[in-house]
């Protein structure tokens, strides 16, 4: 079951964040999650590497995730504990990877311009809310659809084929 | 209707389809590729048991082939199992090429049909009025059970290029300006329909150099109306039942954008971003060149190697710099190999690895060191993509990446 309201702090990024400064090519031949979590963010520089950690929240610019089809993108940014990205836009194959993981992400166009480094913010996925707890200034993002609302609520795309299998017509089970 | 959401209606089942509207569509090809064992393994978490047809799923192992690490021997030996656990038709193991050269080649590609990969440049498949596009694992996986995927109907936008450049003004080089211009957020969740008479004035490889960098703008796909030489191209690798679809008259694309590049000289992406694109002439420093680089879905099919040995026939590589050509396919090599030109590039002083993605992603066959230069004919130049995070890479085509190679650098040449 996904959550659906975050509290963390923020890691801000820049426009263009590709798949290569996600998850660099040299570590593409892993697939054991942790060992992909723990190279999040090691193309962008060692220094955002080293702050990426349990519920911290990614702001960043516009175009966020663009490049290559690689799903290891949301699934370093899920195992290293990274709870959400919010982004002025997300490029299309990382917003439907996520999706499909189960990974929350929120179009917030401007925030990075009204949050520093290490704020606190607290977001709603629901009503796409945030709050900056350090400044106490709130925002308003995007609404993030129902489609996607449904599938973050399942739990992803394998929740909700297992699911359909299943018959079943509620109750995730992960 | 355009000829993209007749594809889709006729993938969905529907007489009409809107834009923004979420389909289920049939796909008629999934591709896998060998960076993506995570496909498999998505497949049984979700119960998989059977794929939907064995005729209509194909792995390509290109990305690490042959296999560089441990790691990816063992990703390949798994997905080989795989495939012959469920007797998968088409498999395309080290000794054949990347993906978005081999399936054309086999006459898996046609007009008319829904084509999805593990591969964000599956876009390349536009040139043959497939409706292509890039899908992670997890989703492919889904496909792979049930033989479908969701869709949202794309914004479909018109980018017109129209006129004739200079002599050695090569497609790469218009599609870097056209990126330039729309920059790398310019087409994100859109489709890009290539018109006008510099489109159709291209060869096939030509049309997929276009097709393929549609997705550094962010594209889900690309379309170029197939005409003659598309249709001569895919029946002569076999592909028979297919239906051309056309755009009615009067479609009205949400953008039109339009080019003319008479007289247009050579482009480059400078470091670190597709869209940072200016032309050569503008580069008023030379700057050292460490690794020339030919190869990739873009850069790395016969019309390409054939551009750079008649740089290189009887000349040799500057003192410093070093050159890796890797042909697309095994096909491409073949060719290559017949005509002379890699002959040439070998005695030029270039270094020949096996066909496949070699060094564009950043793997092997040709990283780069700390602070190195890259002219390359592939299609990123993010940090960290060919290895170093900041060595610094160079997109052009395949004739300024030969140049590049015989001066020893890239710019302060007077136009």
């Amino acid at each position: 079951m996904t959550e659906f309201v975050f509290r963390g702090p923020v890691i801000k990024l820049p426009d263009n964040i590709d798949t290569d400064q996600i998850y660099p090519g040299r570590f593409l031949d892993q697939s054991d999650p942790s060992v992909v979590g723990s190279h999040c963010l090691e193309g962008v520089s060692p220094e955002v590497k080293n702050r990426v950690r349990k519920g911290a929240v990614i702001v960043a610019g516009s175009n966020f995730g663009s490049g290559s089809s690689r799903e290891h993108a949301p699934i370093t940014l899920i195992n290293s504990g990274i709870s959400l990205v919010i982004a002025d836009s997300f490029a299309r194959i990382f917003y439907r990877n996520s999706l499909n993981l189960g990974f929350p992400l929120l179009v917030c166009k401007g925030l990075s311009g009204h949050v520093s480094d290490e704020d606190i913010i607290e977001v709603n996925i629901e009503t796409a809310e945030i709050k900056n707890l350090s400044t106490g200034e709130t925002y308003q993002g995007e609404s993030v659809g129902d489609f996607a609302l449904d599938m973050l609520r399942a739990g992803g795309l394998k929740q909700v084929y297992r699911r359909r299998i299943a018959g079943e017509a509620g109750g995730s089970q992960k | 209707m355009h000829a993209l959401e007749k594809i889709l209606c006729r993938a969905s089942g529907k007489d009409k389809v809107v834009t923004g509207e979420i389909v289920t569509v049939k796909v008629d090809l999934a591709e896998i590729n060998d960076i993506y064992l995570q496909t498999l393994i998505s497949f049984e978490e979700m119960g998989g048991v059977e794929v939907f047809d064995k005729d209509r799923i194909t792995f390509v192992f290109d990305h690490y082939a042959p296999a560089p690490t441990v790691s990816a021997a063992r990703n390949h030996k798994l997905m080989r199992e795989f495939a012959a656990r469920h007797g998968i038709s088409h498999v395309f193991d080290v000794d054949k090429g990347v993906c978005h050269q081999v399936l054309p080649e086999a006459g898996l590609v046609y007009p008319g049909m829904v084509l999805i990969a593990t591969d964000s440049h599956t876009t390349t498949h536009g040139a043959f009025g497939a409706f292509g596009t890039g899908v992670g694992a997890t989703d492919l996986a889904y496909t792979m059970i049930s033989g479908e995927t969701w869709m949202r109907v794309p914004e479909i936008i018109e980018i017109r290029i129209d006129g004739k450049p200079r002599d050695g003004v090569l497609p790469k080089d218009v599609i870097l300006h056209v990126v330039g211009k729309m920059k790398a957020n310019g087409a994100v969740y859109k489709a890009i329909d290539f018109t006008g008479s510099y489109v159709h004035s291209l060869d096939v490889a030509g049309r997929m150099v276009l097709c393929n960098m549609a997705v550094e703008m962010g594209a889900k796909t690309a379309y170029i109306q197939p005409d003659e030489c598309v249709i001569d191209y895919v029946r002569s690798r076999g592909a028979e039942d297919f239906t051309v679809f056309e755009t009615d008259p009067g479609y009205e694309y949400s953008e039109v954008h339009t080019f003319d590049v008479t007289g247009m000289g050579p482009q480059v992406a400078v470091p670190a971003s597709v869209d940072n694109v200016r032309p050569l002439s503008s580069l008023k420093e030379r700057i050292h060149v460490d690794q020339c680089f030919v190869g990739s879905c873009t850069g790395g099919r016969a019309t390409d190697i054939r551009e750079v040995a008649a740089v290189l026939k009887g000349k040799h590589l500057a003192h410093g710099t070093r050159m890796i050509v890797i042909p697309a396919s095994v096909n491409v090599m073949k060719e290559c190999l017949a005509d002379g030109s890699i002959q040439t590039l070998i005695e030029a002083g270039a270094v020949l690895s096996p066909p496949g993605c070699g060094p564009c992603l950043g793997v092997h066959e040709g990283l780069l060191a700390s602070g190195e230069t890259c002219v390359t004919t592939s299609n990123r130049n993010f940090p960290s993509r060919m290895g170093a995070h900041d060595a610094k890479l160079y997109l052009a085509s395949p004739r300024v990446v030969a140049e590049a190679a015989v001066s020893g650098y890239i710019g302060g040449e007077n136009d």
